[in-house]
């Protein structure tokens, strides 16, 4: 009786969900791939006859040099980010339980923040005329202003910015499962320092890493304000290729093809992450 | 030294996290016109910033928008979690998995899909599609915060119920959806805050019939800078504070 009772809640349910899914997930990404495989039509976008220029045109010289450049930026964002939030992440873990709450708390504030407004605000410390220039001026360490605005180095701050929260949770959340023990059984076992780091912590906090990795690399791909505002109009992101293609150039096949280039790439890292989760949890049973 | 190093570390990342935010805050309430220069207490953002009839028709915009995106996607994402939580079903693991994709994958690639399927079945770019979209990515987020509260749930309250009883549509109402409220709360949050703070999808699938915060901003500091925006920016901190501030005391006291 119950049985027949849950059956209508359960399949009203799964089909509301599924034809979500089915609906605006994935026939909009098989829209994408058929979009991707057809010619350029200035009328109608898109039309017949199939082919694989497009992807042809992702090794187009010109093309090719923003796509490095942009993984390149992507690649010093995640490293940066790496780089400041793995000591943030052990700094943050050996705290307080009560402070440790407050701090995160702290570090998703900006998170929650409008990311144009906090991207316009890098501005005003930026610019030729900005505050961090007047400063430097002010105490004489420079006697003309750096052009910091509009260059690589203020994507790639913009892009740290915005993305290390993303890098640092996952890390604070392996850092505070590492288990203490383990660190003291190496230690007792005659490790040094570096060698319980390289050998314990390292590999231990290595599924934190990759998240790290795959939130903030993939996202410094493709968020396109950044790039505008604080880099100049120009096209420096595989975002700004894409956008461009789409709603000022109207070259869909092309737009298609460089948003194939994100979903496979989101792919490899999605298998890597499950690699190093399937490959630590063997070691653990071992 | 081992116990003051990683202190004064974690205190100077926090600075230079809020330093820009608070030039911001500090900059709204400037008088001078060029922006870089302090020239003395002054509203005068704050009152152009409401003056100007566009900016505010589209901070409404975009408050509706967040409120129905946030409304049905929890009501959606809500469902969803408790049928992976309490069914088995055919699809199980591939349904995880979609949402785990759909959270992972970069904005950009979400927007320009949709963005084909509006053109394809000719919807106009508008509030809809803006809807359609916004749902769509913060969907994942409500179920996995939704799935987190049930997970440490007690399963012999619905199974109580149900002995007593109760049809499972009784059950999920006056059992479940109680205990799950406080996650509801917060995802609910969380869906009004990202949509409120989207720009990628937004940019494609929009239409000049809806014009939403975020486009206007964008277009307004695409080039030199708007004290404006300073305001505007101030107004949104104290908001979002507001309401994480909110859903972090719902989360809070709903664990004692």
């Amino acid at each position: 009786m119950h049985r027949v009772l849950q059956q209508p809640f359960k399949t009203a349910v799964l089909v509301l969900v599924w034809g979500w899914l089915l609906l605006l997930v994935l026939i909009p990404n098989l829209l994408v791939v058929g979009a991707s495989v057809m010619t350029r039509d200035p009328g109608t976008f898109l039309s017949l006859p199939l082919n694989l220029d497009s992807y042809r045109q992702l090794f187009d010289p010109l093309y090719l040099d923003v796509f490095l450049n942009s993984l390149y930026m992507a690649g010093m964002t995640t490293f940066f980010c790496l780089l400041i939030g793995y000591p943030f992440a052990w700094a943050l873990s050996g705290l307080g339980k009560q402070r440790q709450t407050l701090l995160i708390f702290l570090l998703i504030v900006p998170f929650w923040t409008n990311s144009l407004v906090r991207t316009y605000a890098l501005k005003l410390l930026l610019a030729t005329n900005g505050l961090i220039n007047n400063a430097l001026m002010a105490v004489g360490l420079i006697d003309e202003p750096l052009k910091m605005l509009y260059t690589e180095g203020a994507v790639i701050i913009g892009l740290v910015y915005l993305l290390l929260p993303f890098m640092i949770l996952p890390l604070y959340s392996v850092f505070e499962d590492l288990r203490q023990e383990l660190l003291m059984a190496s230690h007792d076992l005659g490790a040094g320092k570096l060698s319980t780091f390289l050998h314990v912590t390292v590999p231990l906090t290595l599924p934190g890493v990759l998240a790290g990795v795959m939130l903030v690399l993939l996202p410094a791909m493709g968020l396109f304000f950044v790039a505008d505002i604080l880099g100049g109009a120009r096209n420096l992101l595989v975002g700004n290729v894409i956008k461009n293609q789409f709603l000022d150039a109207r070259d869909w096949p092309f737009g298609a093809a460089a948003s194939i280039l994100l979903t496979v790439a989101m792919a490899v890292l999605l298998f890597a992450h499950r690699l190093s989760q399937r490959r630590l949890g063997e070691e653990a049973q071992t | 030294m081992s116990r003051w190093l990683p202190k004064t570390y974690l205190t100077l990342v926090y600075v230079l996290l809020y330093l820009p935010i608070l030039v911001l805050v500090v900059f709204s309430f400037n008088n001078s016109r060029t922006g870089y220069r302090w020239g003395g207490l002054s509203l005068q953002w704050y009152e152009s910033l409401f003056n100007n009839h566009a900016m505010v028709q589209a901070m409404w915009n975009s408050l509706w928008l967040a409120l129905s995106a946030a409304t049905v996607s929890t009501i959606i994402g809500a469902l969803t979690a408790l049928a992976l939580h309490r069914y088995r079903f055919r699809g199980k693991r591939m349904l995880r998995g979609m949402l785990f994709v759909v959270m992972m994958s970069p904005e950009i690639v979400l927007a320009i899909s949709l963005l084909a399927l509006f053109l394809l079945v000719g919807l106009q770019l508008g509030f809809v599609s803006l809807l359609l979209a916004h749902v769509t990515f913060c969907l994942p987020f409500v179920v996995i915060t939704v799935m987190a509260r049930l997970s440490g749930f007690d399963e012999s309250l619905p199974e109580a119920a149900r002995d007593l009883g109760a049809s499972d549509f009784t059950m999920t109402r006056t059992v479940l959806i109680p205990v799950i409220m406080p996650a509801l709360l917060a995802g609910w949050l969380l869906g009004f805050t990202l949509s409120l703070d989207d720009v990628v999808v937004s940019t494609f699938v929009s239409g000049p019939s809806y014009e939403i915060l975020p486009l206007r901003i964008y277009s307004m500091v695409r080039v030199g800078l708007k004290p404006e925006v300073n305001a505007l920016g101030t107004l949104l901190l104290i908001f979002s504070l507001t309401m994480l501030m909110l859903s972090q005391w719902i989360l809070t006291r709903s664990k004692r």
